[in-house]
């Protein structure tokens, strides 16, 4: 156990150290320069653009920089955003509070109805199964950003049942401003979940041990439960894992269309700005959590599965 | 012998890509209380189907004609609890122990899944008893062995824990679908020789279902041969061998490579088998069968007792006695 932990941990290290180096790089490269987005336009004198150049260390060669900000980052300092002259640590951590409760939310929504439907679809075939289907189908085409301006029409501009914008103050507030956002968020993943659920707990059904636990005299219920379930959580842990983890990233569209003050939102924005420094840590931050969740999965597919032998090599 | 296990005219026929397609025509079987009865037959003779029939565990839109009694029930009639009780009466075991045990779970709880969850018996109490039994079939550290998993534990192990399962629960009826097939020689003397012993001490009644004539004969005071989803003859074992009612049958032995003497080719049924779905108007043997005249291609014959046995045979007076020499080389 300790060394499949130490080999996990060994890898995300090495998947980190390989994403920052993508990231710095990739803005590196990305046109456009952020001197000209700090003086909005005007041409500084060169003076003035080499004291700028100095200050944010813009003539050190790229590994140099690299290296910098590589250490600061270790030391939680992700340097300082250049238009709003504040620490990018801070500005993370006003907003990642918000993706954070939006992600669980949508993750704790995507587990019960997708596995839930699955599981429905698969032991009920016939009108309950035709109807699992179509309304996956139809969550599995529809964009985030539609089913966000879908689900805000609806429900809150004609229901008035939920707010249209913004993060709301207190817990029962929050829960209510974010609950639109979580739906848009996970209408998409539902399908997938439900998809691969049904299919797992299908394709569990038909194996030749259930059909000794029925032989045995085994209650269905607790056939579907104890031998059923048990094994179809194996595949259904791997794909949820893999959803919510991408859930991240993809919050950026949902943030923007309700107006949430979250990390998502600001990396579009901060983007649009040329805000480098605050791209680079929003993005670092992004690829540290879905490691993690990653590493979760692992952890929870070596417990459902004693077949995973830990720290063995995968065959 | 009172009945335990009568089979009667049982007929099944299965949903296959939207067609009914029969697998089981006209099968009757009795099996007395302890006795042990064999069914021998070829792949897809309906041997297995049979098996299934008797536990309930046919495909979901199977047809079943005929009754299944078991100690005067109405077996095709049971529903909910009282199938379930059934169950706990009549033990199954598979042939591939592997795909037939979750792979997830531990031995220990597969052994006393049943014990604890149906008769509501406590763990510790359940456990003592699984480990008794591994004892009984060989396995001496079963306390250990409860807490492997499946594929911790090899085959023939796999399979003696199998069976130990199957007799946790102190059933009346043990069906064995091929249990040893997918064993390796050795192993399948020992799993055999496990299984009759326990069945003996028990007085519990087995069908056994093979493809190996020779170790049904060893097993079974009885066999029934099986052919194209019929059973063609039924006759006490030691008498299958040196006096067949069939000219199946005697096909059969004969296909037998001797120990004794060397033959350059083994003797062979011509053809190949059929199912029940696929065979002919008259006798389902008559294209392979040496004796076939107009009367097996015409009609399908019923079964003929005699001496003790019964053969599904049109000629099966006349050929009386002749068969097991018609095939010697």
């Amino acid at each position: 156990m300790l060394r499949f932990l130490l080999q996990r941990l060994a890898l995300l290290a090495t998947t980190l150290v390989v994403a920052s180096f993508a990231i710095y790089s990739a803005l590196y490269a990305a046109p456009g320069n952020p001197i000209a987005t700090l003086t909005g336009g005007r041409t500084p004198t060169p003076e003035a653009i080499a004291v700028l150049e100095a200050r944010y260390h813009l003539n050190d060669p790229f590994l140099v920089r690299y290296w910098d900000w590589l250490v600061g980052a270790l030391h939680g300092d992700l340097g300082v955003s250049i238009p709003l002259h504040q620490e990018v640590s801070t500005l993370i951590g006003e907003r990642i509070g918000t993706t954070a409760a939006l992600v669980a939310y949508a993750a704790v929504i995507i587990l019960v109805v997708g596995v839930g439907l699955g599981i429905l679809g698969a032991l009920r075939p016939g009108a309950v199964d035709g109807a699992v289907i179509v309304f996956t189908t139809i969550s599995a085409a529809l964009p985030s950003f539609v089913a966000s301006i879908v689900l805000l029409l609806v429900f809150a501009v004609n229901l008035g049942w939920f707010p249209a914008f913004g993060t709301g103050t207190g817990v029962v507030d929050g829960f209510r401003h974010l609950t639109l956002p979580a739906c848009a968020l996970a209408l998409t993943s539902i399908a997938l979940v439900a998809r691969i659920t049904r299919a797992a707990v299908r394709d569990e059904l038909g194996r030749e041990h259930v059909q000794t636990a029925i032989s045995r005299g085994i209650p269905f219920p607790a056939v579907v439960r104890r031998h059923v379930l048990r094994n179809a959580a194996i595949p259904i842990t791997t794909v949820a894992g893999l959803t919510i983890a991408s859930l991240i990233a993809l919050s950026s569209v949902v943030e923007r269309a309700f107006a949430l003050n979250g990390l998502g939102s600001y990396l579009v924005q901060a983007a649009l700005s040329k805000d480098f420094a605050v791209v680079q840590g929003i993005s670092l931050v992004l690829v540290v959590a879905f490691v993690v969740v990653n590493v979760i999965v692992d952890l929870l597919y070596a417990t459902l599965d004693p077949r995973v032998a830990l720290g063995s090599r995968a065959t | 012998m009172t009945a335990l296990l009568e089979i009667e005219q049982l007929g099944v026929d299965l949903a296959v890509e939207g067609a009914q397609r029969t697998v089981l025509r006209d099968v009757s079987l009795t099996i007395g209380a302890g006795e042990a009865v064999g069914l021998v037959g070829e792949s897809g003779s309906g041997k297995s189907m049979t098996a299934r029939a008797v536990d309930r565990l046919l495909p979901a839109r199977a047809t079943v004609r005929g009754a299944i009694r078991f100690d005067g029930r109405d077996v095709l009639a049971l529903r909910g609890a009282a199938l379930r009780d059934y169950r706990g009466e009549v033990a199954f075991v598979f042939q591939d122990a592997r795909a037939h045990t979750n792979p997830v779970r531990t031995i220990g709880d597969f052994m006393t899944e049943t014990l604890r969850t149906q008769r509501k018996l406590r763990r510790p109490e359940a456990r003592r008893r699984a480990v008794a039994l591994l004892a009984e079939v060989g396995i001496e550290d079963g306390e250990r062995r409860l807490g492997q998993h499946p594929h911790e534990l090899s085959g023939g192990m796999l399979q003696r824990v199998m069976i130990a399962t199957a007799l946790l629960t102190e059933p009346r009826l043990l069906l064995a679908d091929e249990p040893t097939t997918a064993l390796d020689v050795t192993t399948q003397a020992e799993v055999m020789a496990i299984l009759d012993d326990l069945r003996r001490d028990r007085e519990l009644a087995l069908l056994f279902i093979t493809h190996d004539l020779e170790l049904a004969g060893a097993v079974c005071d009885r066999t029934a041969v099986m052919y194209a989803g019929q059973i063609v003859e039924q006759r006490a074992s030691h008498l299958l061998h040196d006096d067949p009612l069939h000219p199946y049958t005697a096909g059969l032995v004969a296909a037998r490579p001797s120990i004794s003497s060397t033959s350059p080719r083994l003797a062979a049924i011509p053809g190949r088998p059929l199912s029940a779905f696929e065979a002919p108007e008259g006798c389902a043997f008559a294209p392979r069968c040496g004796h076939a005249d107009e009367v097996c291609v015409a009609t399908r014959p019923d079964v003929a007792t005699i001496d003790e046995g019964a053969a599904r045979c049109h000629h099966a007076v006349a050929l009386r006695g002749r068969l097991a020499e018609a095939f010697r080389v």
